[in-house]
Parts: C-alpha cells; sequence; structure tokens
C-alpha cells in the first residue's frame, strides 16, 4: 500500500534519522558489554570452582614436575588478569580450548551438537506458539466460560508437572505401549552412517537431499521431544496471551472496530491480536531461548545428543573447558534472541520504530 | 420523516450486588435533525447511544417497546444484519482519538477497512474514497496523513482520522459521543464546525452526547437532559432558560458568566426525588 508520497521534511527528517543512529549505537553498546560480561563471568567462575585444569588432564597420580610443567603451558602460572586477557582472545576467535573428554577442540563440539538443541527447540516452539496463541485468544475471548477453565488447567499441568516425569511417562505409552513414535535419539541407527548432515538440521537436510524415509524418520524422533517442550512453552504462551488479549480487548479502538461493523473475527485475530503480538514477541523469544540453552532433563531422557547433554556429561567428568565454551555459547544465543525480538518488537510497534 | 424511534428504552446490568439499571426508560424520536443528550457521568447518556449502536456489553440485558431505525427493528434483526447497519448505515465518533484508533495501523488502511467491509471496491478506488473523505475533514495533505500512523497526528487530526473513517460509508444517523471531550478547547471548535458542516451538507441525523450543556444547546436543534437513567427533560436548544426540571435549572444555574460578579458560584444539590 505504500506510495511515492513526498514526505515532508525538514521538521522530522534529520533529527529523526540521527536519533535512530544514536539508539542504534546505543543498542550496540549494550549488547558488547553484556557479552563481555557474560565472558567475564564464566572466566572467574572457570577459576574459581576447585576444579584444577592441569589435574584434569595429567590426572591426578602425576609427578608434581609435571603438573607444574602443564600448569604453564595452560597459562595458569601467570597473574589472572593475563590469563583473562589470553582467554578473552581465543574465546573471541572461537577457541574454547580442547575437550578433555572427547578430545576434540570445544568449538567443533559445539557445532556437532548445537544443531540438535536447536532443531528440537525450534520445533518445540514452533508446536508451543501454533497451539499456546490461538488457546490464549479463545480463552480471553470467552473469559470465565469452560473452555477458558479448560486452557487453564492445560497451563496450569504444563508449568507444574515436571518434564522428566512427563517424558517418561509419555514414552511408556507413546514408544512403549503405542509404538507411534521411535525409540530414543535424533535418528535410526541404520540411517545413522549413511546419512551425512549436511546442516546438521536433520529435518532440513533429509528434505534438501529427498530422503522422505529419513525425513519420516527424523520426524518420528523428534517429534515427542518437542511436543513435551512444545507444551510447557505452550503453557506459558497461552497464559501470557490471554492476559495480553483481555487488556487489547478491553481497549476503545475494540469498540470503534465494532461501531465500523467488522466481524468478531477480523476483530479478534486482526486487530486485538496484531496489537497482542507486540509483547507477545517478546514471550515467544524468551521461551525459545530458554529451550536453547538446551533442555538438560529433556535430552537426556530421549538420549538426544543436544547441548544439554554434551554440557551434563562434561559437567560431570570436569571438562572445564567443554562446560564454559557451552556456557557462553548459550549465553550469546540468549543475548542474539533479545537482540531479535528487540528488532521484530521494534517493526510490530510503529510507536518505537520511528 | 423519522429516523430513529427509541420507545422505552431500559438497559440493565446484572452486577455482583443485583442489576443495575443504567437507562431505565429513555424515549425520543430522530429525524435528520441533531439531538443533543446531556448528562452527568453515569446518567445513561452513552449506554443508549450504545444501545441504539447495538454495542451494549454481551452480559447487558436491553428492552425496548420500540427501537426502530428507519422502519427496522433493531432488537429483532439477527446480530449479522445489525452489523451490516453499523459503519454502513449508522456510525459512532467516540471520545479520544488517542485509544479509539488502531494503533498499529495506519490511519488510511483503518479508513479503507471500514470502506472495504461495506462496499465491494478495488484497492484504488476505496484509497482514493478515503482520500476525499481525509478531505473532506479538512486534512490539508491527505496524502501524506493516509500513511501515518495514529500516535503521529495531534488529537485535532486524529479525531478528524476518526470521523472520516465513520462517515466514509456515507451513514443516515451518526452518534457522536463526547466526541470534542478529550481535546483542547481551541480545537474543539475546529472540529465542531466540520461535523457540523458535514452533517449538514450529508443530511444525517446526530445524536450528540455530552456533558457541557452550553455545547450541546449551542450545536444542536432539541436537547435531552438525561439523570439517573431518564429522561427528565426535554426541551429546543433556544427555549434552554425556560427549563422547568430543577436538576437542568441547577446545571445552567453553575454557570459563571463572564462579567458578572456571583460568588460564591451555586452548587447542584441532588434531590433524591430526582431519581424516581
Amino acid at each position: 500500500m505504500s506510495t511515492a508520497t513526498p514526505i515532508v521534511k525538514g521538521r522530522h527528517g534529520r533529527s529523526r534519522a540521527s536519533r535512530r543512529l544514536w539508539s542504534v549505537l546505543g543498542f550496540l553498546v549494550t549488547v558488547v558489554t553484556t557479552f563481555l560480561g557474560l565472558l567475564a563471568i564464566t572466566f572467574f567462575i572457570g577459576r574459581v570452582v576447585p576444579i584444577d585444569p592441569a589435574l584434569a588432564i595429567v590426572g591426578d597420580r602425576a609427578p608434581a614436575h609435571v603438573v607444574e610443567r602443564v600448569r604453564e603451558e595452560l597459562g595458569l602460572n601467570l597473574p589472572l588478569w593475563q590469563q583473562f586477557f589470553i582467554y578473552l582472545k581465543q574465546a573471541l576467535t572461537g577457541d574454547f580450548g580442547t575437550s578433555v573428554l572427547t578430545t576434540h577442540p570445544v568449538m567443533e563440539d559445539i557445532k556437532r551438537v548445537f544443531p540438535a538443541t536447536v532443531e528440537l527447540a525450534t520445533v518445540g516452539t514452533i508446536i508451543g506458539a501454533m497451539f499456546g496463541v490461538p488457546l490464549g485468544v479463545l480463552a480471553a475471548v470467552k473469559r470465565g466460560s469452560l473452555i477458558d477453565q479448560l486452557v487453564r488447567l492445560i497451563g496450569l499441568i504444563g508449568y507444574s508437572v515436571p518434564i522428566f516425569w512427563l517424558g517418561l511417562l509419555s514414552l511408556v505409552f507413546f514408544y512403549a505401549k503405542l509404538q507411534w513414535v521411535a525409540f530414543p535419539g535424533r535418528i535410526d541407527i541404520v540411517y545413522e552412517y549413511t546419512f551425512t548432515p549436511v546442516t546438521g538440521f536433520f529435518l532440513i537436510d533429509a528434505i534438501m537431499q529427498g530422503e522422505w524415509e529419513i525425513f519420516w524418520d527424523v520426524f518420528r524422533h523428534i517429534i515427542l521431544p518437542a511436543s513435551l517442550l512444545g507444551y510447557v512453552s505452550l503453557a506459558y504462551i497461552s497464559r501470557m496471551t490471554r492476559s495480553f488479549m483481555l487488556n487489547e480487548l478491553s481497549q476503545e479502538y475494540v469498540i470503534a472496530a465494532r461501531a465500523k461493523g467488522l466481524s468478531e473475527a477480523r476483530i479478534i485475530w486482526f486487530h486485538a491480536l496484531r496489537n497482542a503480538a507486540v509483547p507477545l514477541i517478546t514471550v515467544i523469544a524468551l521461551s525459545y531461548a530458554s529451550l536453547l540453552e538446551g533442555s538438560v532433563l529433556t535430552e537426556t531422557i530421549f538420549s538426544w545428543p543436544g547441548l544439554g547433554l554434551y554440557i551434563t556429561n562434561s559437567l560431570q567428568n570436569a571438562d572445564m573447558n567443554a562446560v564454559l565454551g557451552g556456557t557462553i555459547i548459550i549465553g550469546a544465543v540468549f543475548i542474539g534472541i533479545n537482540v531479535l525480538s528487540d528488532i521484530l518488537y521494534r517493526l510490530l510497534d510503529p510507536r518505537t520504530s520511528r | 420523516m423519522t429516523l430513529l424511534t427509541v420507545d422505552n428504552l431500559k438497559v440493565t446490568f446484572p452486577t455482583r450486588t443485583g442489576r443495575v439499571e443504567a437507562v431505565r426508560g429513555v424515549s425520543f424520536t430522530l429525524g435528520k435533525e441533531r439531538l443533543g443528550i446531556v448528562g452527568e457521568s453515569g446518567s445513561g447518556k452513552s449506554q443508549t447511544g450504545r444501545a441504539i449502536m447495538g454495542l451494549t456489553p454481551s452480559q447487558a440485558e436491553i428492552t425496548a417497546d420500540t427501537l426502530q431505525f428507519s422502519g427496522l427493528d433493531l432488537l429483532k434483526i439477527s446480530p449479522r444484519e445489525r452489523r451490516t447497519l453499523r459503519g454502513k448505515r449508522v456510525a459512532m465518533i467516540l471520545q479520544d482519538p488517542k485509544y479509539s484508533l488502531n494503533p498499529v495501523m495506519t490511519i488510511g488502511r483503518q479508513i479503507v477497512e471500514t470502506l472495504k467491509t461495506h462496499e465491494a471496491l478495488s484497492m484504488k478506488e476505496a484509497r482514493q474514497r478515503a482520500l476525499a473523505m481525509l478531505e473532506a475533514v479538512q486534512i490539508r495533505d491527505p496524502e501524506r496523513v493516509f500513511d501515518l500512523y495514529p500516535h503521529e497526528v495531534s488529537g485535532g487530526m486524529g479525531q478528524r482520522a476518526m470521523i472520516a473513517m465513520m462517515l466514509v460509508c456515507g451513514p443516515e444517523l451518526l452518534i457522536a459521543d463526547e466526541p470534542t471531550s478529550a481535546l483542547d478547547v481551541t480545537v474543539q471548535l475546529d472540529v465542531l464546525k466540520i461535523l457540523d458542516k458535514l452533517v449538514a451538507e450529508r443530511g444525517m441525523g446526530l445524536i450528540f452526547i455530552s456533558h457541557d450543556l452550553r455545547l450541546v444547546s449551542s450545536f444542536c436543534d432539541r436537547v435531552l437532559v438525561m439523570y439517573a437513567g431518564k429522561v427528565v427533560e426535554e426541551l429546543p436548544s433556544a427555549d434552554l432558560r425556560n427549563a422547568k426540571h430543577p436538576y437542568t435549572k441547577g446545571l445552567l444555574n453553575c454557570l459563571p458568566t463572564i462579567g458578572s460578579d456571583r460568588h460564591p458560584l451555586p452548587v447542584l444539590e441532588r434531590q433524591a426525588e430526582w431519581r424516581l
């Protein structure tokens, strides 16, 4: 609908452009500061925990001079601030050291496991938003009705029942009894060696290679854990949607929209939801980010080779490089998602973008 | 030529503490004229307007001996028929454009939306009609305002956009619910003039709801004074000084006049029997 209208300059023109530049700059400074803070905190946590990286490598029966040499090689004899700058330099180039457990560089491990988590979280969030938003809208529109109570109950179960219990139960039911879904894991062992992932997102890889059989198999693996995560985020998203929608439906512009003769459906799904979508974006983004942290319990139950499982395993083996590397990646993703939701917020709400 | 007949209209809200009658038997008829409804807040004037529009909250109960709009029994026709009347043949202007325009839609789109809901038009035709309507409410640069969001225009401009949005389909009856109360005094007059012109040109019936007795009497042909859900007095605007009901008299009495020295101003003393 945009047309070449001559925009009156002068009154807004320059000041608007420079204001915009400043706000972007301020935004970037915030993001960079947060990221540096994240690096500093993870570094110091790594140094404070009573795990000696040198001992973790050589083992506790190594002679003292060997331990000392390894300490020097690792730079652990340097002052803490020097260590931090070395760490910073390495981290910024994507070098988080080598994992003791897997003997691969941590970054390489993360590149392998993170797509699994992203895929699971993405499918989970899609399920959560796809059902959570309409349910929340319905509950708000039919406030106080049976549907509202039902949505409330679904939500209540979703965030009060522990996910490992739901996970185990659903495995018993959908895998063992009904055999609707596949065994835990990402892909059937049959395909494991014939399938070469490109992006690391198996669903996309299978489509790209036209391997429909594999796609179906991957789908059967991902659907149960993703539904479970989706259910938990659905519980949250539907409650938030309901309250945002109740707020919007009581606004004057809704009465004006009715006075114009619009249908209820259009008023609810177009006018009110479009306004509720602004805060809702942040809610969905945060719930997505929390799933990206690697849902440790879900990944453990479903043997999902993702970031959560990787960090848990590393932690149990005192593999500090891997733990810190994973933590930083999670933090960076969290910051990234926040930036993204901020941008979306600005795009959706004209009051903030101009 | 009667446009609207209201006879014994009642609007009742069920509440926790019992039934509250917001409107208790309001009757009037309206032709192609300007009718003012005045009253204090809670007097039922807005609910009367909403009931005619069909915008009463769903939990409320509406009864009337007659509620007829140009031969249509508004209480008998289906909600769908009622909806097609709204925006097309009856329209309503709300108080504050800051809240009554959708903040995330451009003004142009909101006007076009009214048109496209009621008429089969191409996007281009709808745009032309909307631009013409913006010009009719004396917006100087309609092309630019078309693409602005409500927060980017002033209150007066927003209310003109609201008028444009509601009048674009050419309704026969317009209900203006405190259309100038949220505006600056200087802007109020501009908006009133525009409304006045459009009502006269297009031959609409107008119900002008306000708490401002003076404003209403200078703008309308006839005035209904409401108190506690009832019409306590009906007067031609010119006869305001001959008001009989003590409430109307009391209201008029409270007004200060420039040049006269009345201290203290009389205060309205509500009497219990007015409620009956």
